[in-house]
């Protein structure tokens, strides 16, 4: 199902960023950080991968040990390609903290300013929890380093959230929330409020369910939140400007399971009805090409006559294996008929598998398989096998 | 883990993807099977539930979906609604669409004032004793502190009002672990069990919430015994191979190598997972109870499937 390799080599030739995006739980992360490095590996690039979340050991093969948002510079040396690394492999982690502290200090009018929101107890709460606050920074840290240019290509991850798209729209939700009018009668001098508020049934409501006091705190914040408000405005523009330009793809990743697709369909769909470009559709952990052909009539064989085949083979076994574990037909029944089972139960599951990569490639979706690897992708080889196979030059299915 | 379902509310969590909607759905249909009227809520409507039930669509109103299972999705506006009409008495519907606009924003900006309007809700019903049971499809393990940590935080910042005086008895329910418990799901993979076993350790010190269970969900069976390995593994050499290729009426080689690499391959992937089910029982304490629900092969959602694991669930909780 690979597209030939130049495809999609030809299609990220004239991108800067790629975006990854998909439901949760289907390897995401790590095929963004997998496609970073095969391409660092095969092209005159430098490189940056964004991760969000990676697992550990992916974190530690990247050399993120530890928390934080400076880049560092991945050896190539171990992916394990038959030529030697041309580019660059540079990987970094968003940390959201560390993010929205630099924000404040970058958009606060002063330094004073910025101490009082960084000081502020509701500033940690807020830009934790607030939703889309992850999506927010993730956009955020993708245009800085988009604008600092030291990159030929980004490969973002994207967080999970409740929607997978989410991150789309936080920029300018991030905006209008602090542009929000309600937002600047919010913060109007207590005063004057108090004498018109006391008529307007949202003040008698949220009086009676959260104190007076409680609305002085968040009034307070917003009004030195409000100082930046032009700031945010101006970025969340460019961030929506870049998600548009042409040099921007969007990779949807899922695995072929029914939920995970059924959402990489409904996202394909949407990036389209956004007018964004959907560059490469990643089925992800399917089942190598094993369950056709000779191969099912045998196990049906093993299951319907495991007992004869088991006493053929103990019959036939050489004198020094007559002690041996294929010495007992029991044993070697119950072997053939579980290797029997396991097979149709497999082929159950390449069936479903094979009948929703249909449908994907019915919405005219490219799809690029990536089977399931002999271990967990956690090391740099893993990863770039993994990357071979969304370039589509990996070798025969692994065994 | 006998009484997981003898407790009043249930919080279904792990990190997205790890299946929380179906062991909700299937935590609520065995009590159902046993005799229990159970309330089944989905707190990110996303419509999977229903597709689980095999229903119509569902809403902030209850709707029995099978006999003795009541499914419902949250929406934090209704419940306001009747938080209001409940509480303070403020009438009219009339008037909540501006007011639910500003209540909207103020939730935004306020730590747990849209949580709270979830649990609060669940805690009602639970206080209300309209049902045995309440099973919550709960936020992922990223937002599920928050989610339970509400109450205990809108006590600390709200120093007067309403709210406070209704976070104690909500405070009462939730840290009781006789009643309210957290269900944290993982899939045997390193991601979700890495979540659970992180979230297994904050979560009594962070949110009072007792944890009542973990379930391994998505396990694959256990191909061989020990015994069977040692068969399989002989198996592989070629001259046996050779001659069980020989005895076959079907396929010939090619035929049988094609059916030894696939249980290989079935091999491997239940060994993964197997280590990350130890990693799984290791990281939760060890009177938590561990259970364990199968992979399915065949189709993954509606009521067959439902049932299908609500067995094996049983058969893990012992009768």
């Amino acid at each position: 199902m690979s597209p030939p390799p130049s495809d999609l080599r030809r299609l990220l030739a004239a991108k800067q960023v790629v975006i990854a995006c998909g439901p949760g739980g289907v390897g995401k992360t790590t095929t963004a950080a997998a496609l970073g490095a095969a391409l660092a590996a095969s092209e005159e690039w430098r490189v940056l991968v964004l991760t969000v979340d990676p697992a550990r050991r992916l974190a530690d093969a990247l050399g993120l040990g530890t928390l934080g948002n400076d880049a560092r510079r991945v050896p190539l040396d171990q992916l394990g390609g038959s030529d030697r690394p041309r580019g660059e492999l540079w990987a970094a982690m968003l940390d959201t903290k560390q993010s929205w502290d630099h924000l404040v200090e970058r958009h606060a009018p002063d330094r004073a300013s910025a101490q009082r929101i960084l000081a502020n107890p509701l500033y940690r709460n807020i830009t934790g929890r607030f939703a889309g606050s992850h999506e927010y920074i993730a956009m955020e840290r993708l245009y800085e380093l988009h604008g600092e240019g030291r990159y030929d290509l980004l490969v973002v991850d994207t967080p999970p959230s409740r929607d997978a798209l989410d991150f789309l729209d936080a920029p300018e939700r991030m905006a209008e929330f602090f542009g929000s009018r309600l937002l600047r009668w919010l913060v109007a001098p207590s005063r004057s409020r108090l004498v018109e508020l006391a008529s307007r049934p949202f003040y008698q409501v949220a009086d009676r369910i959260l104190g007076t006091q409680f609305l002085e705190d968040v009034a307070e914040f917003f009004l030195l939140f409000q100082a930046m408000y032009d700031g945010f405005v101006t970025r969340a523009r460019g961030v929506s400007a870049l998600l548009r330009d042409r040099a921007t793809t969007f990779m949807v990743v899922t695995t072929l399971e029914h939920a995970p697709a059924q959402e990489a369909l409904r996202l394909a769909d949407e990036l389209a009805r956004r007018n964004l470009e959907l560059g490469l559709v990643v089925a992800n952990k399917t089942l190598p090409d094993l369950f056709d052909g000779p191969a099912v009539e045998v196990a049906d064989e093993l299951r319907a006559r495991a007992r004869p085949l088991a006493e053929a083979l103990a019959a036939g076994l050489p004198q020094r294996d007559a002690a041996g574990p294929l010495a007992d037909p029991t044993t070697v029944t119950r072997v053939l008929e579980e290797i029997g089972q396991s097979f149709r139960d497999y082929r159950r599951v390449a069936a479903r598998e094979a009948e929703l990569l249909a449908r994907l490639s019915a919405a005219h979706l490219v799809a690029v398989t990536v089977p399931h690897l002999a271990r967990d992708v956690s090391d740099l080889p893993a990863l770039g096998e993994v990357g071979r196979w969304l370039l589509g030059e990996a070798g025969v299915a692994p065994a | 883990m006998i009484d997981l379902l003898a407790r009043d509310l249930l919080f279904v969590t792990g990190k997205g993807g790890v299946g929380k909607t179906t062991v909700a759905a299937v935590i609520g249909m065995l009590a159902a099977e046993r005799g229990q009227k159970v309330l089944v809520c989905e707190t990110d409507p996303k419509g999977d539930l229903a597709a689980l039930y095999e229903c119509g669509p569902t809403g902030f109103t209850p709707l029995e979906v099978s006999p003795g299972v009541f499914a419902m999705s949250m929406d934090t506006e209704a419940s306001l609604r009747e938080y209001l009409k409940l509480n303070l008495r403020v009438p009219t519907v009339g008037r909540i669409g501006p007011v639910a606009k500003a209540f909207d924003f103020v939730a935004t900006a306020a730590p747990g004032v849209r949580e709270i309007l979830t649990v609060g809700k669940l805690c009602y019903e639970v206080r209300e004793r309209t049902y045995d049971l309440v099973v919550v499809d709960a936020s992922p393990t990223g937002h599920i502190l928050g989610e339970l940590a509400a109450p205990v935080g809108i006590n600390e910042l709200v120093r007067v009002g309403a709210v406070r005086s209704q976070t104690q008895w909500m405070l009462d329910i939730l840290s009781d672990p006789a009643r309210t418990g957290v269900v944290l799901v993982a899939t045997p993979e390193e991601m979700p069990v890495r979540e659970a076993v992180e979230l297994a350790g904050r979560l009594g010190a962070e949110t009072g919430v007792a944890l009542a269970g973990v379930v391994a969900n998505r396990v694959l069976p256990e191909l061989f015994a020990r015994s069977e390995e040692a068969a399989f593994e002989a198996l592989s050499a070629p001259a046996r191979t050779r001659d069980l290729a020989g005895a076959l009426d079907s396929g010939g080689r090619d035929g049988l190598a094609g059916v030894l690499e696939a249980a290989r391959l079935a091999l491997r992937i239940r060994r993964g997972g197997a280590a990350h089910l130890r990693t799984l029982r290791d990281g939760i304490a060890p009177e938590v109870p561990l259970v364990i629900l199968p992979y399915l092969f065949g189709r993954s959602t509606g009521r067959r499937a439902v049932r299908q694991l609500a067995e094996a669930l049983a058969e893990e909780l012992g009768e």
